[in-house]
């Protein structure tokens, strides 16, 4: 009985701790995401029109895309971590089953993040078509492995 | 006295059922009102990548080109049952390749099967029926050039009541409406409601439905659960929605909303399809939702 009671109240304990394990996980991931925005909004205001071209601007904020998709993202998404698991994150079930797959999409969001880093110093007009394959990598990931707005 | 009341009654649950029979019957299109059309393959393709017919109806899991080999499978949950796409390549015997112009409208604008069997609304019959018919013949012109799939098509599964197909006709009877939702008070407002009302059929995912699974049209695009249970698909009005008219030609070309995020789930297959039309089309679209009236 003893033993019950201690060992429901070390579940008691953990939960709240687990959970808050995952708090620096989630921040990590979603920061990570938002760098990726932020850098990708540089050069997308550029290509749309809504601010000046700015040739070193746009190779920056190319050259840390590139740098983001050499990490490995997976150490941001342990096991346990999903919407299913969580409030505020929309990561779904799939990624866990499907490691390799996401990892390949990652790969592809290198490669056309690369593409980017080639040509964003050639001017306005090069940033457009070099976008394209980089959001078909955002889009083909999201479109798999992460649940619509709530 | 008694004997004759409750004869009454049998003929009047006769008839009931009757006109009931008679009122829920499926509507194919007359053959002479497409004898004269010949379609144009070239126009056909704009049309069937403005309508996503291939985000439905390719193999789950396609890639690139093979999204063009319409052999469906692909899985539609809703709260009236999964709906599973059929094969509508032109393979004659597990596609539509033996249809006839005639059997190709009646199912697109009519929702009725060559068989003369209602299709469930899964099938976003109630956007195309605002169809040129023309626009239907360039469709089965372009359809036709689709490389032949042997997939067999999968049946629905749906529950009682709702596997009653007879009582799909009165759904229609309720929910199939052929005007438009909206004015369109130029040549841009127009391309843009043909496309969002009719093509796109934006409205079956954007607007909320009622208890019966129809659109609720004085709440259209206001927003709506997604119907695969996961989150909820946004609202298109201006109370909800402050991007600019570029933005939204931009999102629907790239993807990207104003912050950079970036599309997923059914809308990123919509971008994939949107970025194949003309700038043109997705800067009249963004001027249709522009002019949304707020709520």
């Amino acid at each position: 009985m003893l033993r019950t009671v201690s060992v429901l109240a070390i579940f008691a304990l953990a939960t709240p701790a687990v959970a808050q394990d995952f708090d620096g996980h989630l921040k990590a991931r979603q920061g990570m995401f938002r760098i990726m925005a932020i850098n990708l909004g540089i050069i997308g205001d550029m290509a749309k029109g809504d601010a000046e071209y700015d040739a070193e601007m746009a190779q920056t904020a190319a050259d840390n895309l590139v740098a983001v998709s050499q990490t490995n993202p997976l150490v941001l998404f342990p096991e346990g971590s999903s919407s299913e698991a969580l409030e505020g994150t929309r990561a779904l079930p799939a990624i866990w089953d499907n490691t390799d797959d996401l990892l390949a999409k990652w790969s592809a969001f290198g490669e056309a993040a690369g593409g980017l880093q080639q040509v964003a110093g050639d001017g306005r007009e090069a940033l457009g078509p070099a976008l394209g394959p980089v959001g078909d990598a955002c889009s083909a990931c999201h479109d798999e492995y992460r649940a619509s707005n709530e | 006295m008694i004997r004759a009341i409750l004869l009454g009654l049998a003929a009047l649950a006769c008839l009931a059922g009757a006109a009931g029979l008679w009122l829920t019957r499926a509507h194919p299109v007359e053959a002479a009102r497409f004898e004269g059309l010949t379609g144009d393959a070239e126009a056909g393709q704009t049309l069937f990548t403005a309508a996503g017919c291939a985000s439905c109806h390719h193999a789950p899991d396609a890639e690139g080109d093979a999204r063009l080999v319409l052999a469906g499978g692909q899985r539609f949950p809703s709260e009236f049952g999964t709906f599973v796409a059929p094969n509508i390549s032109p393979d004659p015997d597990a596609g539509i390749g033996g249809w006839s112009l005639t059997d190709f409208a009646s199912a697109v604008i009519r929702g009725v099967s060559p068989e003369g069997a209602h299709y469930y609304p899964a099938f976003p019959y109630t956007a195309y029926t605002r169809l040129e018919d023309q626009d239907v013949a360039d469709l089965w012109a372009f359809l036709q050039t689709l490389p032949e799939s042997d997939a067999q098509s999968i049946p629905h599964e749906v529950a009682f009541p709702f596997n009653i197909r007879r009582a799909v006709g009165a759904w229609k009877l309720l929910y199939l409406r052929n005007e438009w939702i909206r004015p369109a008070e130029s040549t841009e407002l127009e391309r843009g409601r043909t496309l969002v009302e009719a093509l796109a059929h934006c409205g079956e995912c954007h607007t909320p439905r009622d208890a019966l699974g129809g659109l609720r049209t004085g709440a259209w695009l206001a927003g709506a659960p997604n119907p695969s249970g996961d989150g909820t698909i946004p609202s298109l009005r201006p109370e909800d929605l402050d991007w600019s008219a570029s933005d939204i030609a931009y999102y629907l070309e790239s993807g990207f909303t104003p912050d950079f995020d970036s599309a997923g789930g059914h809308m990123a297959a919509v971008v994939a399809n949107f970025a194949q039309l003309t700038a043109a089309d997705r800067e009249a679209v963004a001027a249709y939702v522009k002019a949304l009236p707020p709520e």
